[in-house]
């Protein structure tokens, strides 16, 4: 399903070992530079949903299950955190947090339901439970409804950082990204790393080698939906607001093509999905519902021949591991 | 009408430089032979020698084909298996391939009719297989060893192929069985049926057969008559490694 | 009863009859999932915008054709059936052979056109569908009324669920239909034309999807997103009844209406999210479902 994963270390002699840095020195480079070139905003919602796209590739690159409800951990995270923040009046860090919880406790449960089932089954299960979220969203008093939370107060993070001046906020934001991609390479490059390619590869073989194949795709399973978590409950403290938008069965199909696009099982991949994605869809927003159609055709043509994705060809093309 | 099998006639299939692949792997690497009206050819080789392989290439169910397989003067590489089969082959599998969704009488008669005349009626495959007739209505997955490799032989006899490809129809099954199809193939033969046979048991083959081709890795490597048979006892029992 | 306020008869049997009727179309959708998933191993994501299709087809014939229901009935099916296998001939056959979930992917992508074309053109509000006069009016059976259409539908579908079970496994069509699910690539070579098989194979899915689209037009509104508003039932009531067995995908369809319509008289306020519930459950019990056979 997926390009061959980074099997790289992080020795910086070791060819993957340079490679990765390369490329890293030009993502912070660019990080750096653009809330100096674009408008901030703009910026730190495609780094949200970078780490996003990043959290789900987790699971189809590295694991081969495709999470086709994700949005579910992005939204209750960003819900919570958004209460958190507003009702309880937490720090955004400790709101983030609570974000991450909920959906990483949300991913033990969902996962340990629908780990046992393969490929299609899965991915139509995931469907189905993003969609009983959605209702649970719907209906539960402290969303709001329809409305959603507004008005999420930004405050101090850490009782020190002003979040209010965009810069701050800025980095913040970047900081929180760079984490949460880092914690994705350094978990694809450990032993943990190498058993879920393993399992990838040979499920059988590895069921008869004696490791318990179950724990290691929850365990997989609940880094994502906290890492997904984290991306939302971000989003909510950057945008101010949480709203059903972000438990939408549009935003799991949205996150699905920005790692399509970008390159599934790649590194790199979902971050540059993130960025044309959702490039496309602030230029896209004049033509109105013409944007589903475009994102459907993009999908379309995808799957039928680009199936590597902008970073898988690249990655090809130069035989890196990224 | 039976043929009298001439040697100057146009082989039936001619096989040369045959390469076949299964999705990445190489397994046929040049295989050359080839079968006349009328006749019966074994393929001989070790576990792996691409026997069951070349058959299936012959077909049009491998992964990729290169070289040149051809029926009755024409070319076939290139062409999908229906198209082959309908030219006049066909082709009892070595795990045997009763649908288990199918009871006995689907499975007989799923495979088309693609000639007109040339088919066994259906008395004539009951009068081979008497067991068949009285398990019509099992189930594809509920038949033994033996009924099973009845039936795969016997549903390909219905359709008007004359060029039937039997893969191990004698593996696993008891002597009394194997005799049966021993007889069945003895009678095929009689009746002008073209067939080519893949057997780790020469012994059975050697009581049907009328030359051998011996394979390995994915090549011919030598090829004598039946009457060179007990000639060749000793150079067999090497390649074979028995 | 015992939820403190008094359940009269007629709201029973009345939410009974909306749960079959419901469970009608679950059953034939998932039926038709069930077709495609055997022969082509795809989950047919554009279900439900096909469906939809299936829907506005019969409108567009109707109000543009001047054909009315019954024409609709054979017709629709018939052409959204056409689109579909238009669709596998050029689309989808570029994916045999290759992991599933890029069919899953790629007929995602086509619900995703399909639905935003529909609502580029027809907005978000929906269009309504008059019942046919042949049908309208209700029966009374003295415990209640009995809607003509209602009865219909429930009747219709059944009828075609179970017509399409006794040709899947009764007839000869449906055992090559079976043989080539088994193992395409024997059945292929006995002669059979295996890829047009498949091609007809998901237009008679598609087309069951379309009718129930028929079907549904006259009771709910003619709308681009009902579609995508019914799939993630589908897909639940598709993994409960698990995807090996005809006759399970058709009366897990059935069932699961009909609890649906029972929970929206004992407990409202579930009734969106008691199938997704139930299938929760299955999943701890028996994940490959409850007709389908363990992986």
């Amino acid at each position: 399903m997926s390009a061959k994963p980074v099997a790289a270390t992080t020795n910086p002699f070791t060819r993957e070992g340079r490679e990765f840095a390369v490329v890293l020195a030009i993502m912070l480079a660019l990080i750096v530079a653009a809330p100096f070139l674009a408008y901030p905003f703009f910026v730190m919602q495609a780094l949200c949903f970078a780490l996003f796209a990043c959290a789900f590739n987790l699971l189809i690159g590295y694991v081969g299950l495709l999470s086709f409800g994700h949005a579910m951990f992005l939204g209750s995270a960003s819900y919570v955190c958004a209460h958190a923040a507003k009702v309880w009046g937490l720090d955004p860090e400790l709101a983030i947090l609570a974000g991450v919880a909920c959906s990483g406790l949300l991913g033990l449960v969902v996962g340990a339901l629908s780990i046992r089932s393969q490929g299609i089954y899965f991915a139509m299960i995931t469907v189905a439970l993003s969609q009983m979220i959605y209702f649970f969203c719907v209906e539960a008093p402290f969303t709001h409804g329809e409305d959603g939370i507004q008005g999420v107060p930004q405050g101090r993070a850490f009782g020190l950082i002003d979040l209010s001046r965009p810069i701050a906020l800025y980095f913040f934001t970047a900081a929180i990204f760079l984490f949460g991609f880092l914690a994705i390479y350094r978990t694809v490059n450990s032993p943990f790393g190498e058993i879920l390619k393993a399992i990838r590869e040979n499920e059988p073989r590895a069921i008869s080698l004696g490791y318990r194949v179950a724990r290691y795709k929850l365990a997989a399973f609940v880094l994502s939906a906290a890492l997904a978590g984290l991306a939302g409950a971000t989003k909510a403290i950057v945008a101010q607001n949480a709203s059903l938008t972000d438990v939408g069965f549009a935003m799991s199909g949205e996150v699905v093509l920005m790692t399509l696009l970008g390159g599934m099982g790649t590194l790199y991949g979902p971050v540059v999905g993130a960025l044309v994605v959702v490039s496309m869809q602030n230029y896209l927003a004049q033509f109105g519902q013409w944007v589903t159609v475009i994102q459907g055709a993009v999908f379309v043509a995808c799957v039928l021949t680009f199936r590597r994705g902008v970073v898988g060809e690249i990655a090809a093309a130069l035989k890196w591991s990224i | 009408m039976p043929e009298p099998v001439s040697a100057a006639a146009e082989p039936l299939l001619a096989v040369a430089g045959l390469q076949a692949w299964y999705g990445e792997s190489h397994i046929l690497h040049g295989v050359d032979f080839d079968v006349s009206q009328g006749e019966v050819v074994t393929l001989l080789g070790r576990n792996g020698a691409g026997k069951t392989t070349t058959l299936k290439a012959i077909m049009g169910m491998v992964t990729k084909r290169k070289g040149s397989a051809k029926i009755a003067g024409g070319e076939t590489i290139g062409l999908s298996s229906d198209r082959i089969a309908r030219l006049g082959m066909a082709i009892c599998p070595e795990e045997r391939g009763v649908f288990a969704s199918l009871n006995v009488r689907e499975n007989l008669m799923l495979p088309p009719k693609i000639a007109r005349e040339g088919g066994l009626t259906l008395e004539r495959i009951f009068a081979l297989f008497p067991n068949l007739a009285e398990r019509l209505n099992s189930g594809g997955g509920k038949l033994s060893g033996g009924e099973q490799q009845m039936l795969a032989i016997a549903r390909i006899l219905r359709t008007g192929a004359r060029f039937l490809m039997l893969d191990e129809p004698t593996e696993g099954l008891a002597p009394v069985i194997i005799q049966q199809i021993g007889r069945t193939i003895a009678e095929l033969k009689r009746e002008g049926f073209t067939i080519l046979l893949v057997e780790q048991n020469f012994r059975f083959a050697s009581t049907v057969a009328d030359r051998y081709f011996v394979m390995e890795h994915g090549r011919v490597i030598d090829a004598f008559a039946n009457s060179e048979l007990s000639a060749n006892m000793g150079k067999l029992h090497e390649y074979l490694g028995v | 009863m015992f939820l403190g306020h008094a359940i009269t008869a007629q709201q029973l049997y009345g939410q009974l009859l909306i749960g079959l009727i419901n469970g009608s179309f679950y059953a034939l959708l998932s039926l038709g999932l069930a077709v495609i998933f055997g022969m082509l191993n795809i989950v047919n994501f554009a279900h439900g915008a096909l469906y939809m299709v299936g829907a506005f087809a019969a409108h567009f014939l109707l109000h543009d054709a001047g054909l009315n229901y019954w024409w609709a009935l054979i017709l629709s099916p018939l052409i959204v059936g056409a689109f579909g296998a238009l669709l596998e001939r050029t689309l989808l056959y570029r994916l045999r052979g290759l992991d599933p979930l890029y069919g899953l992917l790629l007929t995602f992508g086509l619900a995703l056109v399909i639905q935003g074309v529909f609502q580029n053109y027809y907005g978000a509000s929906g269009m309504p569908y008059a019942i046919p006069p042949e049908l309208s009016g209700a029966h009374n059976l003295g415990f209640m009324f009995l809607p003509n259409y209602r009865a219909w539908v429930i009747a219709f579908s059944a009828f075609v669920c179970f017509s399409t079970w006794f040709m899947i496994e009764k007839t000869r069509l449906g055992a090559y239909l079976r043989a080539a699910t088994e193992n395409p690539t024997l059945v292929r070579a006995f002669g059979v034309n295996v890829p047009r098989m498949i091609t007809l194979t998901y237009g008679f899915g598609v087309a069951l999807a379309a009718l129930a689209g028929v079907l549904a037009a006259p009771i709910n509104q003619v709308r681009p997103g009902m579609g995508a508003d019914i799939i993630a039932v589908v897909f639940a009531v598709v993994v409960i009844g698990g995807m090996g067995s005809i006759l399970g995908s058709i009366v897990t369809g059935f069932v699961l209406g009909v609890v649906e319509g029972l929970t929206k008289v004992f407990y409202p306020e579930a009734s969106n999210t008691v199938i997704f519930v139930i299938m929760a459950i299955v999943l701890l019990i028996k994940p490959a479902g409850l007709f389908g056979k363990a992986a």
